[in-house]
């Protein structure tokens, strides 16, 4: 296992989860979950030319990572990112498909450039004024596990925080047929070398481990169903119960991601 | 950083299939781009295509990651001894030990692109495999499966910089010990969305792209796929190639225009040259980006001479390529290897009259010349930064 990395901030966007602070008791079972609709929030770090250019998905991936650096205490423009995203804007991608079989196959220059997987990535680094690293992940349903995996690797290899962030929203048609979907969610943690205020966490690779993914407290076992960022959940309750404990997430095509989470 | 050892590196784009075609292109001059003839596709432009690759066949167990992307990287993997390269590593690391960290900025989206076309009525789309085409992960879970690997299976996605950061994330994956090697690179291939992309914003070269040339104006769009082993350096690695340093910007400036003064580009390169714990003049050939497009050009060639100055020679190598995107990075590691072998700088193809603005060192004909160590740029929309040291490792 890697060495411990701690979490010094957290940013949570689920249905029924609006922000670590209300989630927490929730996820710990002390307080009721109440799934309400989420609607991105309208990224008000942003300059009003750029802010109005974002869709529900980079919305998601902001306002989270927002939280989680607030909580951290460190300065945005000083932290190395790791955005993970199976589906990116994908309204983005089908609008220019759309575009490209329309008689006059014209697309809209802003939609290109939005379309790029790491358009996340490129407007919180407009918003935090960073010149920080940043790379941007694919990864299907084991999105989370393997953007988390990738965040650890550069705490530990280069001694430095990261800010990781894990953003999904459903595919709209007609591809959502092809791939379902049905909830909006994002979570951002600030790892750090060594402890943090939130917990730490060592991760281990197991090359053959066929994996369930880990039981969920009642309700919650629907959401992550219905989006791969989702499968963050059972850590995020984990850190939520404060319990020390061992977790795994399925990765390809046998393989797991081990957790040992430390409050 | 550690230094990598390059175990072994493939590339196929327009100007090869395989490193000897690349390399005998590369000195005869010979670029690969032609007029576009695909169909719909923007009017009156040039392209890298990869011909070759449109009727390999998968192996039949994997055919359900049949696409154009797939076939590409199936073509390239089987050249230069690439596979039996890999399965020396199985054996000496095991399987499970080597990590599959691969960028794409497209991946298979040109089978999307063709479902899209036979919708029916309704607009549904008919029945295709979206997971191992059109998702990111579908390329790195084609060569893992292919080529049989266990390990850690990383898609990158960061625009044009995709297939540098696969060298540098695979080397922090190591430096972690999730992995003791990797399989990293890239694959790219030709589609509609980013053609009329990027003829959207008004990028596409007239004929054949020019960089750094007084009369450019643009990119050509090229399709590649490249590929290499990196584990870490021993000490019986002396001479041989490697990965010598890597760095990292973000501009945090503009979604799809590049900082004016290359601040972010700057960066890329300081770090690189830092993390290779080297001075700018250790460098002997720094391969741009050098897409042909007025403002990427001007940029970075300001970028270049403001660590350089004039003193080390400088050149894009899109000219046979044409640009390749997620590639791109890979396919000029592929190239940086090359040049350190044969002792060779390209000059840019294609250029009339150098533009008479730049101060780089920038040159246009060929050169040999003994090349120890190169340096890589690549950059992207979003601002995404990469800067890769390749050399001969002491």
């Amino acid at each position: 296992m890697t060495p411990a990395v701690g979490i010094a901030g957290i940013g949570l966007l689920g249905p029924g989860l609006a922000g670590w602070a209300a989630a927490r008791p929730v996820l710990a079972g002390l307080a009721p979950h109440e799934p309400a609709p989420l609607v991105p929030p309208v990224p008000a770090l942003l300059p009003a030319t750029e802010r109005r250019r974002t869709g529900p998905s980079v919305r998601l991936a902001l306002a989270v990572a927002a939280e989680a650096v607030q909580h951290s205490g460190l300065a945005p423009e000083d932290l190395d990112t790791v955005f993970a995203s199976s589906n990116g804007e994908a309204q983005v991608i089908v609008s220019i498909l759309e575009a490209l079989h329309a008689p006059d196959g014209a697309i809209s220059p802003t939609q290109f450039h939005n379309s790029v997987h790491n358009a996340a990535a490129g407007y919180w680094g407009i918003a935090a004024g960073s010149a920080r690293s940043s790379v941007s992940l694919g990864g299907h349903d084991v999105v989370f596990a393997t953007g988390l995996m990738q965040a650890v690797a550069q705490v530990v290899a280069w001694r430095a925080p990261v800010l990781f962030v894990t953003h999904d929203v459903p595919l709209p048609p007609p591809l959502t047929a092809l791939r379902p979907g049905d909830a909006s969610f994002a979570v951002a943690l600030v790892l750090v070398p060594g402890g943090g205020a939130y917990g730490a966490l060592r991760l281990g690779y197991s090359a053959q481990a066929a994996t369930a993914e880990p039981p969920l407290p009642t309700g919650f076992d629907a959401i992550r169903a219905g989006n791969p960022a989702a499968r963050a959940l059972p850590l995020l309750v984990a850190l939520a119960t404060g319990r020390a404990m061992t977790l795994s997430l399925a990765l390809p095509e046998a393989a797991a991601l081990d957790i040992a989470v430390a409050p | 950083m550690t230094p990598f050892r390059i175990t072994t590196i493939t590339a196929t784009s327009a100007m090869g299939v395989g490193l000897d075609a690349t390399r005998a292109a590369l000195w005869a001059r010979r670029g690969g781009l032609r007029p576009c003839d695909l169909p719909a596709m923007p009017e009156g432009v040039w392209f890298g295509r990869v011909a070759e690759a449109e009727a390999v066949a998968l192996p039949e167990d994997l055919a359900a990651f049949a696409c154009r992307n797939a076939r590409l990287a199936e073509l390239a993997l089987c050249q230069d001894g690439f596979v039996a390269a890999i399965e020396a590593a199985k054996a000496r690391h095991g399987a499970g030990r080597i990590a599959v960290v691969l960028g794409t900025s497209t991946s298979g989206i040109e089978e999307t692109e063709q479902a899209w076309a036979r919708r029916g009525a309704n607009g549904a789309l008919p029945a295709y495999d979206f997971a191992r085409t059109h998702d990111l992960h579908a390329l790195p879970r084609y060569l893992r499966a292919r080529l049989g690997l266990d390990g850690p299976c990383i898609s990158i996605s960061t625009a044009c910089t995709s297939g540098a950061r696969s060298f540098l994330d695979a080397a922090a994956l190591i430096e972690a010990g999730f992995a003791d090697a990797a399989v990293v690179g890239g694959a790219d291939t030709l589609c509609r969305l980013t053609l009329h992309g990027f003829g959207s914003l008004e990028l596409l070269a007239h004929g054949p792209t020019r960089p750094c040339a007084e009369d450019r104006d643009g990119i050509s769009i090229g399709e590649a796929a490249a590929f290499a082993l990196i584990e870490r350096a021993m000490p019986g690695d002396a001479g041989r190639i490697g990965l010598l340093g890597a760095g990292a910007s973000s501009d945090g400036h503009h979604m799809s225009s590049p900082h004016p003064e290359g601040l972010g580009a700057v960066a890329a390169m300081r770090g690189a040259l830092d993390s290779a714990g080297l001075a700018a003049a250790d460098i002997d050939y720094v391969n741009m980006h050098g897409t042909g497009t007025r403002a990427n050009d001007a940029m970075e060639d300001r970028a270049i001479a403001r660590i350089f100055g004039d003193a080390v020679p400088c050149s894009s190598t899109k000219g046979w390529t044409g640009h390749t995107l997620g590639a791109s990075g890979a396919l000029e590691a592929a190239i940086a290897a090359i040049c350190i072998e044969d002792g060779l700088i390209p000059g840019c193809l294609n250029v009339g009259r150098l533009d008479p603005a730049f101060t780089a060192g920038v040159v246009v004909t060929n050169r040999a010349a003994r090349v120890d160590r190169v340096l890589s740029n690549s950059f992207g929309f979003g601002g995404s930064n990469c800067a890769l040291v390749f050399g001969r490792l002491a």
